[in-house]
């Protein structure tokens, strides 16, 4: 009989001790505590490049989280980027007139899109567009036009 | 000649209806499965040999991989100022690969091995077929337990082994070499996805949990009822294991991370 409490109490601890090493990577080491999906609204914007942008990249407003990138998608009528914004519920006071910009984080970094308020009274809502877009900067066309820039100066 | 492709006829037969035998046996223990869940104390027992006996070797391997990984990673990284990264390096590499497949490939070794012995000491010894003469299925009496145990326990293992390797990564990278604390758990918050990457481990490591109780305990259930045949069945089964395991791991990589 005591052989199996002790069994038992070897099982509870096991169990436990796995039970907590999934929940401390769920909090601790994943993104799972800043889970706020379904919590936001969509706004889309149109790029004419969005380099190396992907599907859950940040979007930011003065360095802050604000949401993330849900889809991308070709417009094949204007062969733009239309890019899908879903920003947190919380931040629902931004201007229709905001401006969306693609940056890369560091010289080499990833790459995210950073908002910057307009003026307008009226705010975004579900389903908005961003009218005013900025590309991003692929750094193989500035070094190109830096070269051929550099080249054009020595004649 | 014509012995030559007779026996290769043979083999090829043989093989087949291995397999064959495999899968019925599969079928059948997943049959009896809700049944055992009834017989509760027999599952705990087999939970407690099965799992709790090979959390220290799983807790101790997951340490020192974790902290082979951040010294090696630091070494690399530093060369390129990336060694903030560190922490999501170590996470991804133990959360998405080494995690499962490293706990999976001790796991077959430490309890793999044992279930096929014992159920195959089990069968040489009768013991299977006199609890069939005592109307006892020992499919759900001994076989479903075992397998049930093994289910449960891969993913618990998988999970403490890439949670005991990050945190060694973090006694190496912030206790020896100086990394910033802060940084390395918000790299990790910021770069680790829960759905993408965490819960493709722990489907990873119940994928191999199966296959392996299943290796083992068809092994043992089908062994040549000798001594040399539960020996054969026994090294058969690390093998097989860790074959299945490596092969199955780049198929599911293939399916999860094809991003």
């Amino acid at each position: 009989m005591r052989q199996t409490k002790a069994v038992e109490i070897g099982v509870g601890l096991f169990v436990a001790a796995g039970l907590i090493a999934l929940f401390v990577m769920a909090i601790k080491m994943s993104n799972f505590s800043s889970f706020d999906n379904g919590a936001g609204y969509d706004v889309t914007a149109r790029f004419d490049n969005i380099g190396g942008l992907k599907e859950r990249s940040p979007v930011s407003m003065a360095g802050v989280k604000v949401g993330q990138v849900s889809s991308i998608a070709l417009d094949s009528q204007t062969y733009e980027a239309v890019v899908t914004l879903t920003i947190n519920s919380q931040y629902a006071a931004l201007p229709l007139d905001t401006s969306a910009s693609i940056f890369t984080a560091g010289l080499l970094g990833e790459q995210y899109i950073a908002l910057e308020p307009g003026g307008e009274e009226t705010y975004l809502a579900n389903g908005s567009e961003l009218q005013l877009t900025q590309s991003a900067l692929v750094l193989e066309q500035l070094i190109g036009q830096f070269l051929f820039n550099a080249g054009g100066d020595d004649e | 000649m014509n012995t030559w492709i007779q026996q290769l006829g043979q083999a090829g037969i043989r093989f087949f209806q291995r397999v064959g035998r495999a899968f019925l046996f599969l079928i059948k223990v997943l049959m009896s499965v809700p049944a055992s869940l009834l017989r509760f104390n027999l599952l705990v027992q087999q939970l407690y040999y099965v799992g709790v006996l090979s959390m220290l070797i799983i807790v101790v391997s997951g340490l020192f991989v974790g902290m082979v990984l951040g010294l090696q990673g630091y070494n690399t990284l530093v060369d390129f100022g990336a060694e903030e990264s560190l922490s999501v390096m170590v996470a991804l590499s133990l959360v998405r690969e080494l995690g499962p497949v490293v706990a999976g490939l001790l796991f077959a070794g430490r309890a793999g091995s044992a279930l096929t012995a014992e159920i195959g000491l089990m069968k040489s010894t009768e013991q299977l077929s006199g609890m069939e003469m005592m109307a006892v299925d020992p499919v759900s009496r001994v076989i479903a337990p075992r397998f049930l145990a093994g289910l449960i326990s891969m993913p618990l293992l998988a999970a403490m082994f890439s949670a005991v390797g990050v945190l060694g990564g973090y006694f190496v990278g912030v206790g020896l070499l100086g990394l910033d604390d802060g940084a390395f758990w918000s790299q990790l918050q910021s770069k680790v996805d829960f759905q993408g990457d965490i819960l493709n481990g722990v489907i990873k490591s119940i994928v191999f949990g199966l296959v392996i109780s299943w290796i083992a305990l068809f092994e043992g259930y089908d062994t040549v009822p000798t001594s040399e045949g539960v020996g054969r069945a026994t090294t058969r089964t690390v093998v097989h294991s860790a074959l299945a395991i490596l092969g199955l791991d780049f198929i599911l990589t293939a399916l999860m991370f094809d991003e």
